[in-house]
């Protein structure tokens, strides 16, 4: 993560007088053991349960229950599962089409308002920005009773046309999920990328204007180069996200039998650990789900890097 | 936000910089009303979902599926909240309770923490200081419903699944919040200030309190709204964590409901003036306070 690695500062003189040594360790002591209770020990405890087994002894388990180290017998399980695979590139090729689409219409909508030709930009801004505060449970629900037939005015509008949609079919519902994420989230990437939009200097546009320079021009050549860092902050929790999804796809199974219990691999671990209470199965599925984010989140920033030096 | 920082980071930008910064092309009439209308269709996109909210929520169940979605029909919004409110013994309100319980007393413990562990990660030099961040940081990138599985399972063999706490301590952790602390210590609380505090003969904690925490007052407010709302927002974790329905927050309350709407369609309307209801606070104050958010989101993505 380019953007969350800070440069190196000088520290103020006082900071290394040997006075108050302790004094940091007492201010950092609250956090740090919270966070090894949230983030330290379920990660270690997730790695550990997902290589170890669980037997039940005799018939009925009624001689209690031993643990055995299992190796990566878990991964293997869970990868042989088909639901559990197909799951991983149902949510790849969501995120290749979704995230994209998301961080383009950010984008342009953060240009816009940042562009001399906007009215009321704090107007839109705002507006934009306020799905961000409705929870995802609830976009969920709005949005899928916009996509039940005989509820949803939207169908109505389409059919008075003469269009034919049904949202919520086999081929189109994941493309139905597609729109609650960005209906949820293109406003806040919007506010990431206008922020930073506020940070080019003034100077720069002006050398963009007098070099003759058109809107389309400097956006090109002066606002997205300057904007990377944002752009690629964006993206990359687009794409955490992404491999996260469960409260869009859950919420709208109750409308829809297209999307089953597996549908994201993030319902397939839940299901694994209290529909099929294999929780070492769930274990390995999860440290996946995450290995898989990290891998993705490197792997681009490391495709960024080296677009970056070739330029 | 009268804190008295002296050097506030350049990147936090004051909201009328828009205004001030020379456009970098003259506008043309034309352009100005081409590039307003691209914006109106976009607002109608993100608005359309609240808007039918709050219409269907005024309707009664057979209007509700026998009238157009967008129009508005006879006037039942007192009777819906009334059967909303009531059902089960008023549970709803105590959701909301719960939600507002979580999220504050987990956004108010998370913004202290991280204030006072950034400010000593700006502040002191010491052993491990590099290696410590880093690992925290690794924490942004671990994804959330990953960690709730396994905590769940530690949980509950320290008897804490399913309690209050279950949910409240987890909110207590936000590495981000450190780090935009951390940040923002860095740039706005000078050492000079510190110094003189040990001149006076003040404890190196009551300098925090008494003037760290003071000048960190901007970034603060960022911490805890970004917190506040995660946790609002939150449902994989108390799904995950909590079994009795009187602990639950509205998110999970909201789906439970919407579970049952297969056999009751009074269920229904329920769940859709529940979701209005949820909609109403969160979207005030982000319309209210929208402005402090952006500070700390440029601290995110211009540093470094």
């Amino acid at each position: 993560m380019t953007a969350t690695a800070p440069a190196r500062r000088p520290r103020p003189a006082s900071a290394r007088r040997p006075r108050g040594a302790a004094a940091p360790w007492l201010l950092m002591a609250p956090f740090l053991a919270m966070f090894a209770l949230v983030f330290v020990a379920p990660v270690g405890y997730a790695v550990y349960q997902s290589l170890i087994t669980v037997r039940r002894r005799g018939l009925f388990g009624e001689d209690g229950r031993e643990t055995a180290f299992a190796g990566l017998e878990n991964y293997r399980i869970a990868l042989e599962n088909d639901a559990f695979t197909a799951s991983i590139g149902r949510v790849l090729l969501f995120g290749a089409v979704q995230v994209p689409v998301m961080l383009a219409l950010a984008l342009l909508l953060a240009l816009l308002l940042e562009s001399a030709s906007a009215a009321w930009p704090g107007l839109f801004r705002a507006l934009y920005f306020l799905p961000y505060g409705v929870p995802g449970v609830v976009a969920s629900l709005l949005w899928g009773f916009l996509y039940v037939p005989g509820l949803s005015p939207l169908v109505d509008v389409a059919a008075l046309v003469g269009l034919e949609v049904d949202p919520l079919g086999p081929g189109t519902v994941l493309w139905s999920i597609a729109n609650i994420v960005t209906w949820q989230f293109a406003g806040y990437n919007m506010v990431v990328l206008i922020a930073q939009l506020k940070s080019i200097p003034r100077e720069l546009y002006e050398a963009a204007r007098i070099d003759g320079a058109g809107p389309v021009q400097t956006a090109r050549r002066v606002q997205l180069p300057l904007i990377r860092p944002a752009l690629v902050l964006t993206a990359v929790f687009s794409i955490i996200g992404t491999l996260q999804l469960f409260v869009e796809p859950l919420v709208l199974a109750q409308f829809t039998p297209n999307i089953d219990s597996g549908y994201t691999p993030n319902l397939g671990a839940y299901g694994s650990a209290f529909t099929d209470n294999q929780y070492n199965v769930a274990a390995a599925q999860s440290v996946l789900v995450a290995l898989a984010a990290f891998a993705l989140s490197f792997s681009f920033l490391a495709l960024v890097h080296r677009m970056g030096r070739n330029r | 936000m009268t804190a008295p920082a002296p050097a506030r980071p350049a990147a936090a930008p004051e909201d009328s910089g828009a205004r001030r910064r020379p456009r970098p092309a003259g506008p043309k009439a034309r352009t100005k009303i081409l590039v307003t209308a691209v914006l109106a269709v976009a607002a109608v996109y993100f608005l359309v979902p609240v808007y039918w909210v709050f219409v269907a929520a005024t309707k009664s169940t057979p209007d509700l599926f026998g009238t157009f979605g967008f129009a508005p029909a006879e006037w039942n919004l007192g009777a819906n909240l009334h059967q909303v409110l009531s059902s089960n013994d008023g549970i709803f309100l105590r959701w909301s309770l719960n939600s507002l319980l979580y999220s504050v007393v987990g956004g108010l413990g998370a913004t202290l923490l991280s204030a006072a562990a950034g400010y000593a990660m700006a502040v002191y030099d010491f052993r491990g200081r590099r290696l410590l961040f880093g690992v925290i940081l690794g924490g942004v990138m671990i994804p959330g419903t990953a960690t709730a599985l396994p905590l769940f399972l530690l949980f509950s063999q320290i008897g804490l699944a399913d309690t209050y706490w279950a949910v409240l301590l987890p909110g207590l952790v936000s590495p981000f919040g450190l780090y935009l602390c951390r940040i923002y210590a860095e740039a706005s609380v000078p050492a000079s200030v510190i110094e003189s505090g040990r001149v006076d003969g003040a404890g190196e904690l009551r300098i925090f309190f008494a003037f760290g925490l003071r000048m960190m007052t901007p970034a603060l407010v960022t911490v805890f709204l970004f917190q506040l709302v995660a946790i609002w927002n939150n449902y994989f974790l108390p799904l995950v964590m909590l079994a009795d329905e009187r602990l639950y927050p509205i998110t999970l309350g909201l789906v439970t409901w919407q579970s049952y709407q297969g056999r009751d369609t009074d269920m229904y309307m329920q769940v859709v003036v529940g979701s209005m209801l949820s909609v109403v606070p969160l979207a005030a104050a982000i319309l209210v306070l929208q402005r402090f958010w952006r500070g700390g989101l440029t601290e995110g993505a211009v540093k470094g």
